[in-house]
């Protein structure tokens, strides 16, 4: 626990780790309001997440590579990742769409593993980072330091993130999204082709990761096995915030980077991931036993 | 008749390894393979449980055992110690006692942890406890490797075979042979009993169950616990044939070990009394197959095997064999007509 004597002798520190934290969970706001979008319209856990975040990392880190603009990065990774969303809808998620819930966790699951194994033959074992060519703040004579990269990528999601709830609300595809989410039977009955709006929204959802997945490759590093715990940071932010709920998600998400920042600091950080999943069992417990005082159960 | 089929079964088994003796380490793993499915089929498949961390309770038996059988004879810790040039050995009759002892305490372990999480995680439902389950196990894995004294992320070596002993995978196929028939001796009798029947109305509707006056979440427990007794003392047993424990790889594998018992099971078809078992032994072919001739590829072909079965195949062999033949079952055929 010496760490945490550390953070009181130095109190400065954990203003370093709070905005640390903050500008990390906005990125992670990104893949979980993703989520969240499936799991609201669809009924689908959408386990493929994190591998979608890789992979968009990956095209923003080529784009990069060959010669584009860092700002280019991210709507490129939205793009490629929309084409790959819509193909895996249309070759599996179609016809998991109705199926019993557990059926749709192990096929994405399925899916996650065989992305990870295909991003590993096809672009290589080693961790790479993309070079966002920006520099970094100094503040408080030193002590804290912020990279510009992360001011950044939490602007970019504010901007997606608003881009959303305006495409959601305003748009005709939206609308339909909307319309199929509170009832795919009705929705059909007035004539939408609900199909094609689950494509969509599959599609929108890994769009959003790719856009996640380019801001993490110039913040953090890739590797193709690394994508499981932004699957399961993302299911967490939504089990917190309710399927739904904007708000609550890019709260929750910031909340949980700015706890698993001050836990990696304290527990060290060979615990941080073991944190973040130990974190997720306790949430659902707690999330479970309040209900269980009303005689309900998570659902 | 039907004893006889068993007998006939068992006396293959018992063969086997004399038989194929350039395969006795794929045979015993068949078994691992066997238990594993059939212990998550209790859950899984009887109880509507899906749970991805079954596989925490056999990584805690790996350890337990190991570190066991070091600890009776030398300091654990002075064991795990990275690059110490102390030669620790066994003898046959310290190796012994250490494996049977540390594998009933793997089991005791297991089944302890089973009752602790029990009560808490099972009150979580569908979406929430297969992924509160994955949590669990991936959790486990991170932990392990952080504990210095079972040797953190670069894992521990359990003590050395000795030879006296005879073939390592000849002895351990029959201990993971007893252990598995023992399982499913124990499946089938609480399968055909009340038991089965409160597992099986817990997941057919958990709700009435508890109306109707079941003590659900005993009884979810208790069959947490059975899946996690054998799977402990199995896990112990693995540690040693294996001769290296990774926390993440081996001991609390998710990714592989901990979806191979959900796919087997699944394949075979969840809820029957079989349907493990085949479907193990038909995965575990495959899996040689791919291990061998795609080495690479495995994963990928793992996960498209995962999405075809999962979407084509939800009912499993056992469940395509008793809509092709329902009278074989034991159903009439007009009352299956009717379905």
């Amino acid at each position: 626990m010496s760490n945490l004597d550390i953070l009181f002798q130095a109190p400065v520190l954990s203003v370093q780790l709070l905005l640390d934290g903050i500008l990390i969970g906005a990125i992670f706001a990104l893949a979980a309001y993703g989520m969240a979008l499936v799991w609201g319209v669809m009924n689908i856990v959408n386990i493929v997440q994190g591998e979608f975040v890789i992979l968009g990392g990956y095209v923003a880190y080529y784009t990069i590579h060959w010669g584009g603009h860092p700002v280019l990065g991210v709507p490129a990774a939205a793009i490629v990742l929309y084409g790959v969303g819509w193909l895996v809808y249309r070759v599996v998620i179609w016809r998991v769409v109705d199926k019993d819930l557990f059926i749709s966790i192990l096929a994405t699951y399925g899916i996650a593993i065989l992305m990870q194994q295909l991003m590993n033959e096809v672009f290589g074992a080693d961790i790479r980072t993309a070079e966002s060519g920006l520099g970094t703040w100094v503040l408080f004579g030193g002590d804290v330091t912020i990279a510009e990269i992360k001011v950044a990528s939490a602007v970019a999601t504010a901007f997606v993130a608003l881009l959303l709830v305006w495409f959601l609300k305003n748009s005709r595809h939206g609308q339909a999204i909307r319309a199929t989410s509170q009832n795919a039977r009705a929705a059909r009955i007035v004539g939408i082709d609900t199909d094609k709006v689950y494509a969509n929204t599959y599609a929108l959802n890994a769009a959003i990761c790719g856009a996640a997945g380019a801001l993490v490759s110039m913040t953090w590093v890739i590797h193709p096995f690394i994508g499981i715990p932004y699957t399961i940071r993302s299911f967490m932010i939504v089990v917190v915030a309710g399927v739904g709920n904007i708000g609550g998600v890019i709260v929750a998400a910031l909340g949980l980077g700015a706890v698993e920042q001050f836990a990696g600091f304290i527990l060290g950080v060979e615990f941080q991931l073991a944190f973040v999943f130990g974190l997720l069992v306790v949430i659902l417990l707690w999330r479970n036993l309040r209900l269980r005082s009303e005689r309900r159960v998570l659902r | 008749m039907k004893m006889l089929n068993y007998a006939a079964l068992l006396a293959v088994a018992l063969a086997a390894p004399f038989v194929f003796p350039t395969y006795q380490a794929q045979l015993a793993f068949l078994l691992v393979m066997v238990l594993f499915s059939m212990t998550w089929d209790m859950q899984g498949g009887q109880m509507g449980y899906n749970s991805f961390g079954n596989i925490v309770f056999f990584g805690l038996g790996m350890y337990v055992c190991i570190v066991v059988q070091v600890g009776l004879v030398h300091d654990v810790a002075e064991y795990t110690a990275p690059g110490g040039s102390k030669i620790f050995r066994f003898t046959e009759a310290q190796f012994l006692e250490g494996l049977v002892l540390g594998m009933i305490a793997a089991g005791i372990a297991a089944v302890a942890l089973a009752a602790t999480l029990g009560a808490a995680i099972l009150g979580l439902r569908g979406h929430y406890f297969a992924i509160g389950t994955l949590g669990l196990g991936i959790a486990s894995g991170e932990i392990a490797s952080g504990i210095d004294i079972i040797g953190a992320g670069s894992g521990m070596t359990p003590p050395l075979f000795p030879d006296s002993l005879g073939a390592r995978e000849r002895f351990f196929y029959f201990v993971f042979l007893a252990l598995t028939v023992i399982a499913f001796l124990t499946f089938k009798w609480l399968y055909s009993g009340r038991f089965g029947l409160a597992i099986n109305a817990i997941r057919d509707d958990e709700d009435k169950a508890e109306a109707m006056g079941l003590r659900t979440t005993r009884y979810k427990t208790v069959s947490w616990c059975v899946s996690a007794l054998f799977l402990g003392m199995m896990g112990g047993g693995v540690g040693i044939l294996i001769g290296f424990v990774d926390p993440r790889n081996t001991a609390f594998a998710a990714g592989t070990f901990g979806v191979w018992m959900v796919l087997m099971a699944i394949l075979g078809g969840k809820g029957t009394l079989w349907g493990p078992v085949i479907g193990a032994v038909v995965f575990h072919l495959f899996r040689e197959f791919f291990w061998t001739y795609l080495f690479g590829w495995q994963r990928v072909a793992l996960g498209l095997l995962i999405v075809v079965i999962v979407v084509f195949f939800p009912t499993g062999i056992v469940g395509w064999m008793k809509k092709r033949w329902p009278e074989r079952f034991g159903h009439r055929v007009e009352s299956a007509a009717a379905e």
